[in-house]
């Protein structure tokens, strides 16, 4: 319950309680909030935003040349 | 900064427009209840990309603005005893209530401290045995597992001198009292993900269903919001009304278990009032059986003090997102930062404080023109 | 929209006239400005005092000079990058560069707290030695005075300096013309963190280093060089944001920043994104920002950046007229925002 860790922010480092995330490992991303890690951030999932995009985008693009 | 900068790319951002644009046929209103999120979409202007069609507004997501009067001013109080020393988040020092704030207590001689993390008052009452430390625990689930934790290890440690004043908020409830009440225009809501990475999102599946509402578990950053935006909108275009993680790098449909554990442990669920809106049941945190001592309220005998909300307020409106700040008649000229009226305006987070700090463009001229005089 | 909104009864009574001085009062944002205007400037006001200039013009037997002071009660008193000294010397000296002058004399006040170690107080007079070389300035009198413990908080240091002022112009907020660029001579954020960071109770390691420098030489460099110098302001405390929205105000023009072209450094935004901060209202202690013409900028550019101080400056707004006295930001987005003055300190914000 008392397992703390060294979290850096872009080259500044905290220490933060890392009692919620037993899974994490160093060199995982964590989300911290109050000085607390509440969830390790998922990689593979944080490529979704713009693989999601990507299947639009394709369809914008193709929407555009149109004949206009 | 990785995980934040990709989430904030214009390029992205336009696609995301772009793609709203195509797909929206009808007006759609819908909500949002995280501060966090306020915040992020007033201060990028995420809202100026959307279709006109598309309207966001801002629910009760602010854990500062709703909690009620009646616990500020025993805040004040306990703050203003000898001996106490009191710790709070930052945003919580300039709530007004009925005739100070707690910034006011500081500066006449008031214990009040600035804390990072509930653990640094639990480190604070262990240096201090002879001052009675007391933490103010105001939030939404987000914070509840590291406040349990504060709670928890006071307990370990078997500290007399550590107790919580506790005005610990649920969102599914919130959400619920939104969605049934008559005057609802909400069609659609985005779930706060930090929230979610918590709680995981089971609860919200109900409430989908039994009030044919999309809900979308969205992330903090720019292209979250608008990637959240498009989920929902799609959902209600096709007439669909699921629950949907858009924040899945973040939160998982369960949520943190550990977290969970011992919130249930150190809590337990209890009625709460939300200022500006009334009391929920079911709605709220309070401490459980075997950690009752450390309730601040019990601890100084101040637990049967109530506090009438004066006569129906702007920012309960405003937070049921059936009013828009700058529609507020005070918004801007008697209600200010400097000259809160009601909480909204005084959080960071709150909807009322971003709309001045980031927004007074769209407000009429006559109001922009007194606001500049700072009164 | 029907509200019946009774006057006067709302969910909380406001906070206005405040009967005891808040810790906000010295922030550098908007009660600072309340406390100046109401009470300071009535008291004290002539014409020579300009109410939020960084000092006052003088004529004195025919000399033009510039006069300027600063208190520093910086907590703690050593910091990575400088300490209370450095700063009580650069600051006077930059405050008067800012008025277009090149500092010479200074004078340096100490109230020190009883108890203080005596290794500090060296320490403290050894850096200002140093500063006041570095920035060519001499310290030719002084006053020191010791308060009972528990009175004091370590030392509080004034200083203030004169120097003559060797610009023709007018520099001020009045002389800020539709078409200026705001060249902004840094990265911003730097000082407020490192001071941050050596807090206790908040914990983080990092290499932030204070700014903390004169900038005497390159601005003196643009006035040589007869740079057309509309408006100068050195960011202190409130940061960018609260100068560009005094210069707003006081000019009744609006500016408009670009997001993408404010220069911070990734730890002091790893450092902001901790706490919450916004890093257009941090502290920084050797940074300014200077309005010149769209003609002259592409010159004031090159000088600035042959000089150590200034060699990051950026191009980071615009002035026009309209909307009036107003600051807006256009974020990395393509959308804008409005950029207001803080009341006070920023507190760090959690949610």
């Amino acid at each position: 319950m008392l397992r703390s860790g060294r979290v850096d922010f872009a080259g500044v480092v905290k220490h933060v309680n890392l009692s919620y995330v037993p899974e994490a490992m160093v060199g995982d991303f964590v989300l911290v909030h109050v000085g607390f890690a509440i969830s390790t951030v998922d990689e593979a999932e944080a490529a979704q935003v713009f693989r999601y995009l990507e299947q639009m985008g394709e369809l914008a693009e193709l929407d555009e040349r149109e004949p206009s | 900064m990785k995980f934040i900068d990709e989430y904030r790319d214009p390029a992205a951002a336009a696609g995301f427009a772009r793609a709203l644009r195509r797909i929206t046929t009808r007006p759609w209103t819908l909500m949002e209840v995280c501060g966090g999120q306020t915040h992020a979409i007033v201060k990028f202007g995420v809202d100026e990309l959307l279709p006109p069609e598309v309207e966001l507004v801002h629910g009760p997501g602010c854990p500062v603005c709703v909690t009620p009067l009646e616990l500020i001013e025993k805040a004040l109080e306990i703050a203003s005893m000898p001996g106490v020393t009191f710790c709070s988040f930052g945003d919580m020092l300039r709530v007004p209530g009925r005739t100070t704030d707690l910034l006011t207590v500081k500066a006449r001689g008031g214990d009040v401290r600035i804390v990072y993390s509930p653990l640094d008052a639990v480190t604070l009452a262990r240096e201090n045995p002879d001052r009675e430390v007391v933490f103010f625990a105001v939030g939404f689930e987000t914070t509840a597992p590291a406040n349990a934790m504060a709670v928890f290890q006071a307990a370990q440690l078997g500290l007399k001198n550590f107790s919580l004043l506790v005005s610990h908020v649920l969102v599914p409830p919130a959400m619920e009292a939104i969605l049934s009440s008559p005057k609802s225009r909400v069609q659609g809501f985005l779930a706060a993900g930090h929230v979610c990475s918590v709680m995981g999102f089971t609860e919200y599946e109900p409430l989908a269903a039994r009030y044919r509402v999309p809900i979308v578990v969205t992330g903090f950053e720019p292209l979250d919001i608008l990637q959240g935006v498009y989920m929902c909108v799609k959902q209600l275009e096709e007439g669909r009304a699921e629950v949907e993680n858009q924040y899945a790098r973040a939160v998982r449909r369960d949520g943190n278990v550990p977290a969970q554990l011992l919130m249930r442990e150190v809590f337990r669920i209890a009625p709460r009032k939300w200022r500006g809106v009334g009391e929920i049941p079911e709605s709220g945190l309070a401490l459980a059986g075997p950690y009752a001592s450390f309730d601040a309220e019990v601890r100084f005998g101040i637990a049967g003090h109530t506090a009438d909300e004066p006569t129906e307020c702007c920012s309960g409106q405003i937070m049921q997102g059936l009013m828009k700040p700058h529609e507020c008649p005070a918004f801007g000229t008697r209600c200010t930062p400097e000259h809160p009226l009601g909480a909204t305006m005084v959080s960071s987070e709150g909807a009322c404080a971003a709309y001045y700090r980031y927004r007074r463009l769209t407000v009429p001229p006559q109001e922009q023109k007194v606001v500049s005089h700072g009164n | 929209m029907a509200i019946d909104l009774i006057p006067g009864a709302t969910c909380a009574v406001p906070i206005g006239d405040h009967t005891h001085v808040l810790l906000a009062h010295g922030g550098g944002g908007r009660l600072t400005n309340q406390l100046i205007d109401g009470l300071f400037l009535p008291a004290f006001g002539n014409p020579s005092s300009h109410a939020h200039h960084d000092g006052a013009h003088l004529h004195m037997g025919g000399a033009r000079l510039a006069f300027s002071t600063d208190s520093y009660v910086v907590r703690p008193m050593f910091f990575p990058g400088g300490d209370i000294g450095t700063l009580a010397i650069n600051g006077t000296v930059n405050d008067l560069a800012m008025c277009g002058a090149r500092p010479q004399f200074l004078s340096v006040g100490f109230v020190i707290e009883e108890g203080l170690p005596m290794e500090s107080l060296r320490r403290i007079v050894s850096s200002m030695q140093a500063a006041a070389r570095a920035a060519a300035v001499t310290i030719v009198t002084g006053d020191t005075k010791v308060v009972d413990r528990g009175k004091g908080d370590g030392v509080y240091v004034n200083t203030a300096g004169v120097g003559l002022i060797e610009y023709d112009g007018v520099i001020a907020p009045a002389s800020v013309r539709p078409g200026d660029v705001i060249l902004l001579s840094g990265d911003i954020g730097r000082h407020g963190m490192a001071v941050m960071a050596a807090r206790e109770g908040l914990q983080f390691e990092s290499d932030i280093e204070s700014d903390c420098a004169p900038v005497s030489a390159p601005v003196l460099a643009l006035l040589e060089a007869g740079v057309d110098v509309h408006c100068l302001r050195d960011l202190t405390r409130g940061g960018l944001a609260s100068a560009v929205v005094e210069i707003a105000q006081a000019s009744g023009l609006h500016i408009r920043l670009e997001e993408d072209a404010l220069p911070v450094r990734e730890d002091v935004r790893g450092a902001c994104e901790i706490l919450g901060f916004d890093p257009i209202y941090v502290a920084n202690e050797g940074r300014f920002i200077a309005f010149v013409p769209e003609a002259d900028a592409r010159r004031a550019f090159e000088i600035l950046r042959a000089h150590a101080v200034s060699v990051g400056v950026v191009r980071v707004g615009v002035v026009s007229e309209r909307p009036e006295g107003l600051v807006t930001l256009r974020s990395r987005i393509g959308a804008t925002r409005v950029v207001d003055m803080l009341s006070g300190e920023q507190l760090p914000r959690i949610c």
